[in-house]
């Protein structure tokens, strides 16, 4: 249990054959600082234990009670100083990052997404209240459209009455359930229940989508509504049959098999029913991206662009940051304060308003940039303007950090090295290329590497300004702009159908990438950092 | 006088260019706030008038306050403990030998490899769950963001922290052992005061970013009550907008960066004297 929940840090050890040296006795205030804290654990613990009890979830709460013990246990005895420290951390760390990124990188190996989220179960009975149409002698009822959320968005759900027993039912996509408190008119009609609100006309009206696509299945078939304030019990088209394992359309006679390996109902011509479930696929959703031709060309396009825009980023913005740092550092200069002041204020302005501004600065018709230069280019209609546009965003918004940075790094130089070379006869460029930038390299190579791995998946800056555009006409899910990051939100959140495995495929993909290239330049600066040393 | 342009006037020629550079937007946003139309279409480099226009309806027809509110405590507390947080971890690696540091180190980097947010599916899979069970740290609330900003405490904040406390010589903490002083007091009398300046850079790194999240705060922050600055900016110029409330989003921008130049302005004698220290160890 230890190791589960504290990772490497709670199996932390003492190294062996070194012993660590015994916890003395603190002070007073400490020791109740020590119990006061411990005791907060233990009141929060039960205080989460409580909703956890009331809904039967054992799991959690055996792990909420280990997770506890195993804290108690540690700050209570003296041994595992190491693991005392780093344990806050990390038990967060777990719960919220590890966990998440492990749940996304498993959904790498399904095709969860957009018509495959439930089981198959809940595939054939979406399938089968679809198809529900009215029929001849179909039951009617009077319908109340009302939700348990806000008007605008909550969940929808159908009140009607029986019109034979005149049981108050509500009915949403997981069935109907019978509600006690409602106030009903002589037709049938729900004009109040405990618990709902009832839409009116004009909020029904601006949902309609919603109330015509909502099916409450009952047996045999499902209630839909036909126009916002009739519904009906219609007869299911389509129906499943255990015996041949596939979906069979009663009037067509037509069927579609369901194929386990692709989590679909598929028809001999090979066309699929909308509504699958959920497979795992194994490592197709990764091979797609190179075999698939349609989707490996633009993928490989938005990957060297993403290398691009992550070392014109990087770059740019240091070799500014540099000029003008490197400009400034002379005490001959006067006022350097009042220049440092101004030429960190981008830095403290909230960076994404400045992209917003900035994407709007770039507006064809009345943005900034084409009112101060006269000019009339659609800036992000074009790929290569577009491009430059969020290089130039990014060199505003990053190089007062590199221009912080490097005078912090080059103040930190003795003046006398590059005196030193001046008497050896070097020139101002050889001093500053022999000596200064080596030691400013060595000092600032690390933070150049985050840079990198930050702008290679700096979202928005993307997201803010050109959204990824612009599209060519062929392709919308791959812009000119688009990095790997936009690129699989799109896929993931995108309008056109949510493919959640895939795009955990291509995040894994990217993981790879960054921590690749961060891993070889992290290797190379330590080699740096022995010749210079 | 051309000595004098070729040693030191070159050098306020590229520090002049530089500062055109660095103010021309914010001048533009300064402009558009006080711009009395308050419209994209009407706004200028320089102001062309000054009315608190913009910044009356921002206060008064939008929940702005409520938002600044919830930006400043969340990004403030989600800081602070995230900066104790570190700092508790950077002590461990720094000055204890265990099974597992190495690994523990380099496992942290690896994970900030990973782009946290598109982890956003899993979290709103786990927050829902949350939010049925324990609605005080669920949808919608300080805490439950301020809990899932601070899984993100441990990681490249702890390297740099690391490094900061690989400077301070061992010998402070041996002596102190032998004066009778328990790791406890070393760590909180020690050597937090000595790694102040690294302290307060990670504390204003965090405090920058944690008010510039977008993404995670968008799924997590619907109520208009609980938005934070960024999302609810980003509400006012979305999609028709945008043409129309220009002049209040800058108005807000403007109000937003108050507190991120305060806290600047707060911790300014550390400040680069934490980010080169800390980036020479790595």
């Amino acid at each position: 249990m230890v190791t589960q929940l504290g990772g490497p840090a709670t199996r932390a050890l003492p190294a062996p054959g070194k012993s660590e040296p015994p916890e003395r006795g603190t002070s007073l205030t400490g020791r109740i600082v020590k119990i006061v804290l411990l005791g907060l654990v233990v009141a929060i613990a039960i205080w989460a234990a409580f909703p956890l009890v009331a809904n039967e979830a054992w799991i959690g709460l055996g792990l909420l009670v280990a997770t506890t013990a195993v804290l108690l246990r540690l700050y209570l005895t003296p041994r595992h100083i190491p693991a005392k420290y780093l344990a806050p951390g990390t038990v967060l760390l777990i719960a919220f990052q590890i966990f998440p990124v492990l749940y996304t990188a498993s959904t790498a190996f399904t095709n969860y997404g957009d018509g495959h989220r439930g089981n198959k179960d809940e595939a054939v009975v979406a399938i089968e209240s679809a198809s529900v149409t009215q029929v001849p002698g179909s039951l009617q009822y009077a319908l109340s459209v009302a939700t348990t959320g806000d008007p605008a968005t909550g969940p929808l759900v159908f009140l009607i009455t029986d019109p034979v027993t005149k049981q108050v039912s509500a009915g949403d996509a997981d069935g109907l359930k019978k509600i006690d408190d409602a106030t009903v008119t002589g037709s049938g009609k729900v004009t109040a229940a405990d618990g709902y609100t009832i839409l009116n006309a004009g909020q029904a009206s601006l949902r309609s989508g919603e109330i015509t696509a909502l099916a409450v299945p009952v047996d045999g078939g499902a209630i839909r509504s036909s126009g916002l304030s009739r519904a009906y019990e219609g007869k299911a088209g389509r129906a499943y049959d255990e015996s041949c394992d596939c979906i069979r359309d009663t009037a067509t006679g037509n069927t579609w098999t369901a194929d386990e390996t692709v989590g679909a109902f598929v028809a001999a011509d090979g066309e699929r029913l909308a509504q699958g479930w959920k497979v795992g696929v194994g490592f197709s959703n990764f091979t797609r991206v190179i075999t698939d031709r349609s989707i490996s060309g633009p993928f490989l396009a938005t990957l060297v662009w993403n290398f691009a825009f992550a070392l014109g980023s990087t770059g740019g913005t240091f070799v500014l940051g540099m000029l003008v740092a490197l400009a400034l550092h002379s005490k001959r200069v006067r006022g350097r304060n009042v220049y440092r002041l101004l030429l960190v204020l981008p830095y403290a302005m909230p960076a994404f308003a400045m992209l917003l501004v900035w994407r709007d600065m770039f507006n064809t018709d009345f943005g900034l940039i084409n009112n101060l230069f006269g000019l009339h280019v659609n800036w992000m209609g074009e790929a290569g303007t577009a491009r430059l546009a969020v290089l130039l965003v990014q060199l505003w918004l990053g190089y007062p950090y590199m221009f912080l940075v490097t005078t912090g790094a080059l103040q930190a130089i003795p003046a006398e090295l590059s005196e030193a070379s001046r008497i050896d006869g070097a020139g101002a460029w050889q001093s500053f290329r022999r000596i200064v930038l080596p030691l400013l390299m060595v000092a600032l190579t690390p933070l150049l590497i985050s840079s990198f791995a930050f702008n290679f998946n700096n979202f928005n800056a993307i997201y803010l300004t050109s959204e990824g555009g612009p599209f060519p006409a062929d392709n919308p899910m791959n812009g000119a702009t688009d990095l790997l990051i936009t690129y699989t939100y799109r896929l993931a959140f995108g309008g056109s159908g949510a493919q959640y495995g895939y795009a955990a495929a291509i995040s894994i993909f990217i993981f790879l990438i960054v921590g690749l290239v961060s891993a070889i330049a992290f290797k190379r600066t330590r080699a740096q950092e022995e010749v210079y040393a | 006088m051309k000595r004098w342009m070729k040693q030191v006037g070159w050098r306020h020629a590229v520090g002049l260019l530089a500062v055109a550079f660095s103010l021309g937007p914010i001048l533009f946003v300064l402009s558009a706030a006080f711009n009395p139309l308050g419209t994209l279409s009407s706004s200028q480099l320089m102001p062309t008038g000054l009315s608190f226009g913009n910044f009356q309806k921002l206060l008064t027809d939008t929940d702005f306050p409520r938002w600044f509110l919830n930006s400043v405590i969340i990004a403030g507390v989600a800081s602070v403990v995230s900066v104790f947080l570190s700092a508790l971890a950077a002590y461990a690696f720094s000055r204890r030998r265990f099974r597992g540091r190495r690994v523990g180190l380099l496992s942290l980097l690896l994970i900030q490899m990973f782009p946290q947010f598109l982890a956003v599916v899993a979290i709103f899979l786990i927050f829902g769950t949350i939010t049925d069970y324990w609605p005080a740290i669920g949808f919608n609330t300080w805490w439950g963001i301020i809990l899932l900003y601070l899984g993100g405490a441990l990681g490249v904040s702890t390297w740099l922290m690391k490094g900061f406390f690989d400077t301070v010589p061992r010998e402070l903490d041996e002596s102190a052992t032998v004066d009778g002083a328990s790791h406890v007091e070393i760590f909180f009398r020690i050597l937090l005061p000595l790694v102040a300046p690294v302290l307060a850079v990670t504390g204003l790194l965090a405090f920058i970013s944690t008010i510039n999240e977008f993404v995670l705060a968008n799924i997590f922050l619907t109520d208009s009550g609980s938005k934070t600055l960024s999302v609810g900016l980003w509400g006012l110029v979305a999609a028709e907008q945008r043409n129309t409330n220009f002049g209040i989003f800058c108005a807000g921008t403007l109000l937003t960066a108050i507190p991120t130049v305060l806290v600047f302005q707060l911790l300014q004698r550390y400040i680069v004297e934490g980010l080169t220290a800390g980036a020479v160890k790595g």
